[in-house]
This record gives structure tokens, sequence and C-alpha cells, in this order.
């Protein structure tokens, strides 16, 4: 798999303070298809996206974007690198002094010297495809979460970027512009061949557009394959994270002290 | 005690890593290559909302101050008999000192407050970090222009504000209380020399980049939450004035001192 992969993470560990986010993990993201990232809230879904996008450096290990190590470029380098992905915040991240339609032409104009009528032609149909060609002279401020959500998809695929990271892209959308959003992501996917990288815990939606899962739990990658081949994984804690059971071998709790001995704490000083 | 001493040096470490980090932002921030069709638009604009918006609360301060020096000078010197030097009173202290110091308290007030709380606001929202995705370089695009903008407003805001506290001055001294017109103006034009117009600049000019700097790095540095920036927007109007009043002092005292 490795010359076909776009993203290849090697023996990489971070940590946040005393704590690990990932211990020793090493995967491959391939090139021109949807690779989904789950896992429970907190266990470091968007640190991951970030470290790809080299915001975050990793304490050791390598991450290599089309054979790159990110965390060793210089500035300029890692800005080269940039123009070829793209990411969509989980908070979506519009610029409020801007409407809509300035946001979505802002990284077209920041980047290149197309004239007017071209960016306005090509703003229109990233918002049309996101089904906010109607609310392009709204301000940010104006629109729900989900429409804003939708808004910064558009700013995110502006450039039609070689890698897209979406940070849970479904969360806060009604049933219909879920499906529209996985309809978009894979479109995108197929007919310009883009690499997308889907972080969520959507389980269905996840495993109606991802063409390989990985499931990250325990600072590892505790499973991975295609959909079906998980669903056929025996492993408990696959498993346990598909079904959504509360109880199991992924600890739902971020991690404390034995909670009798802290309710206890109290009464005994 | 030793823990008195600890916390003295822990806080002396962290005020010393603050103003490496404020220093590497700065550097980070106005050294590269200038692209001026760019850069023009967005300095623009930040004139307007850093200095422009900044004018009518200067102005009114300005006259209302020159109003009073006119009222409080008025009846100090025409014990002596010496009302006629109404004019120099106003004229110098507004150019030496109040012009400067009072533009700049104000300034830290109104401007430099919004100027963190905006950053800092970014910074929460991500759109800083959405900046940096998208290749573009936030100190660039977002410190540069806001501390260009507050270096150039803040000492033709002070300009503004002498000026229209001599009028203030002229208004109560000339036409209230019946100071001669003539010499109001001409012994003030003996009495100011180009060099208090000069030394007022340098103040206004050094309080504009110290009061800009801080403001955009409590922004830039904030905790991101809404608690770390109301504190960092009230730590930019409290560190802002004192840094004023402090840097006054020492001025003055180069400039005026014996
Ligand atoms: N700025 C930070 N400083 C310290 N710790 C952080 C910071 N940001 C995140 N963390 C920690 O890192 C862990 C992973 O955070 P991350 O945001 O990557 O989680 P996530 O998997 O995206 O969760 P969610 O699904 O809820 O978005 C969290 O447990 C959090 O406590
Ligand atoms: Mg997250």
């Amino acid at each position: 798999m490795a010359s076909t992969s776009i993203v290849e993470i090697e023996n990489m560990t971070f940590k946040r303070g005393e704590r690990t986010i990932y211990n020793n993990v090493s995967f491959q993201i391939p090139r021109g298809k949807v690779t989904a990232i789950m896992g429970p809230s907190g266990i470091g879904k968007t640190t991951l996206l970030r470290l790809i996008g080299g915001q975050l450096r990793p304490d050791s290990g390598t991450i290599c974007f089309e054979g790159q190590n990110i965390p060793e470029l210089a500035r300029s380098e890692l800005y080269k690198v940039r123009h070829k992905m793209s990411m969509l915040f989980q908070s979506g991240a519009l610029f409020t002094d801007m409407t809509v339609f300035d946001n979505v032409a802002f990284p077209i104009r920041e980047h290149t010297k197309l004239p007017k009528e071209i960016i306005r032609t090509m703003v229109l149909m990233k918002l049309e495809a996101v089904g906010l060609r109607g609310a392009k002279d709204l301000m940010p401020s104006e629109l729900s979460g989900g429409m804003a959500r939708r808004a910064a998809l558009a700013r995110a695929i502006a450039l039609d970027p070689e890698l897209i990271l979406y940070d849970e892209p479904f969360a806060g959308q009604d049933p219909i512009s879920m499906g529209v959003i996985v309809r978009l992501i894979q479109s995108l996917n197929q007919a310009l061949g883009l690499t997308s990288v889907v972080v969520s815990h959507d389980v269905q939606e996840v495993m109606s557009i991802a063409d390989y899962i990985y499931v990250i739990a325990n600072q590892q990658v505790i499973g991975q394959g295609t959909p079906e081949e998980l669903r056929q994984q025996e492993s408990p804690l696959v498993q346990q994270f598909l079904q959504g059971q509360a109880d199991g071998p992924v600890p739902f709790h971020y991690p404390a002290a034995e909670y009798s001995s802290e309710l206890l704490e109290y009464a005994r000083s | 005690m030793i823990s008195f001493f600890q916390k003295v040096g822990a806080n002396s470490l962290d005020n010393l890593g603050s103003v490496g980090r404020a220093t590497f932002m700065l550097i980070g921030a106005l050294v590269s290559k200038p692209t001026p069709i760019k850069s023009f638009p967005l300095l623009m604009k930040q004139i307007y909302m850093v200095g422009f918006l900044s004018l009518i609360i200067v102005v009114v301060s300005g006259l209302f101050i020159g109003m009073v020096l006119g009222l409080q000078g008025y009846t100090i010197l025409v014990d002596f008999g010496a009302e006629s030097s109404l004019g120099p009173l106003v004229a110098l202290s507004l150019l030496r000192e109040l012009g400067p110091v009072v533009t700049g308290l104000l300034f830290a007030g109104r401007a430099g407050s919004a100027l963190t709380a905006e950053i800092g606001l970014m910074k929460a929202t991500e759109q800083l970090s959405s900046l940096e995705m998208m290749a573009i370089d936030p100190l660039k695009r977002i410190i540069a222009p806001r501390f260009w903008a507050g270096v150039i407003s803040m000492p033709l805001l002070a300009t503004i504000f002498s000026a229209v506290g001599i009028i203030g001055g002229y208004l109560v001294g000339v036409k209230w209380l019946g100071v001669d017109d003539g010499s109001f103006w001409s012994i003030m034009q003996a009495a100011v020399d180009l060099e208090d117009i000069w030394n007022g600049l340098i103040k206004s000019i050094v309080f504009a980049l110290v009061v800009t700097w801080i403001a955009l790095y409590k922004g830039y540095d904030s905790i991101p939450t809404s608690e770390g920036i109301s504190r960092a927007t009230t730590e930019t109007v409290v560190h802002s004035s004192l840094a004023i009043l402090g840097f006054d002092f020492v001025l003055t005292a180069i400039m005026f001192g014996a």
C-alpha cells in the first residue's frame, strides 16, 4: 500500500503534557480514497488532523505527506504543502467579518490571480453544492450551526485541494443535509480523485462512505479495515464502538481516580 | 518564606518568557518582504477601525481638558496678573504631556481593548488556525496591519487632541474669561519651540508602539475561552496604562530633565 498512500504515519508518539494521546502509532491514508477515523470523544481525532496539517508536532516518529516529513519542514515548505490540503474545522471557523460569499472566495483570492468573474462563478458553484447559494450575502453570525459548517465546507473545497481533512462534517446536520454532505464527499472523491479523511462518530454515515476505516482508542489504532471487514471483526473493542455500548473495553470516562473513593474523599477529610 | 521567593522567581520567569514570546510575535509579523498591493487595503481598514473610530472620544476629551486647563490656569495666573501667559500654559501642558499621555490612555481603553478581544476571539473560534491551514500567516495577515494602524493612528490622534485642547483653552480663556486675544496667541507662539512639538510627537509614537504591541500580544497569547479573553482584555488596559505612565516619566526625564 505504501506507494499509493498520500499520508504515512510511522511510530508517532504525541503527548499533551503528561498525558499520552498517541503511543507509537503507524498507519497510512491511501490516495484517492475516503478514509475514516473513528473513536470516542476526546481520544485525539482533532489532534490527529492537526498533526497531519503540521499545526502540532509529534514528540517522536514521522508524518509524511507525499514523501515529505511534515514535522521537519521549514515554515515556507510547510505552507507550500498546505496549498495541497485543506481542513474543515470542527467549529467551522468562518471569518466573522466577511459574508459567506467572501469567506468562500477568500482562499481563491489569496492564492490565485483569477479574474473577478471566474472567482464569482467558482464560489457560486461551491455554494450551490452545499445548498447555500441563497445565503451568500449573510454574515456568519446569521447562520445556524449546521449552515455555518456547510459554508465552511464550501470554503474548504474552494481550491480543490488534493487532501481534505474533515473534522466532524456531519455533526449538527439534519438527515437531508447529512445526505447531501455524504454525497458531496463521495462525488468530490470520485469525480476529482481527492483524498478525504473524515473524522466522525456517526457510525452509519461513516460506514456508508468510507473505503477504509481506522478505529482509535487507548492511544492506539485498535481496529482497521473496510467497513465490511470491520463488521466481521471479533475484537470486542471494535464491536463496542460500532454498536455504541457504554460499557466495554473502551473506557467512556476521562482517566480518573476510582469513583467511589473520590466521592468518599470529602467525607473522610 | 521560601515559597514567597519561589513565587517571585516563577513570576519573573513567566514575565521574561512573555516578553520573549511577544518579541517573536512582533518579529514574525513585521519581518517580511513588503507586498503593498495586498497590504494597503488591509492597513486602511485597520486605520479606520483603530484610528478613525477613536476620533470622537479623542476630540471630545481634548476639548474638555483644554477648557478645564483654561479655567484652572486662568484662576491661578490672574492672581499674579499673568493671565496673558494662559496661551503658553495651555499649549505646553497639552503638547508636552496631556496630549500624548491622555490620548495614550484613551487609545488603550478604546482601541487596545478592542484589538485584544478581537484577536482573542479569532483564536477561540479557530479563525487563526484556519488561516494557518490555508497557508496564510496570521501574523502577517492579522497582526501586522493592526500594528501599523495603531502606530500610525495614535500620533495623529495625539496631535488632534492637543490642537482641539488649545481651542478649548482659547474658548474659555479668551471668549469667556476675557484674556486678550492677541497676546494669547502671540505669547504662545513665542513660548512654544519646535522641540516641544517634536518631543510630544516622540512620546506619542513610543506610547503607540507600546500600547498596540501589548494589545496584540495579549490577544494572540490569550487563553481561548470567554474567561481568558476577558482577562486578556483587562490586562491590556491595565498594562498599557501603567506602561504609558512609566515611559512618560522616563521620556520626560530624558527630554526635559537637567
Ligand atoms: N490545547 C490543549 N491543551 C491541552 N490538552 C488538550 C488541548 N486540546 C486538546 N487536548 C486534550 O487532547 C485530547 C484529544 O483532544 P481532541 O480535540 O483531539 O479530541 P477529539 O478526539 O477530537 O474529541 P471530539 O470527538 O470530542 O472532538 C483531549 O482529551 C483533550 O483533553
Ligand atoms: Mg474533535
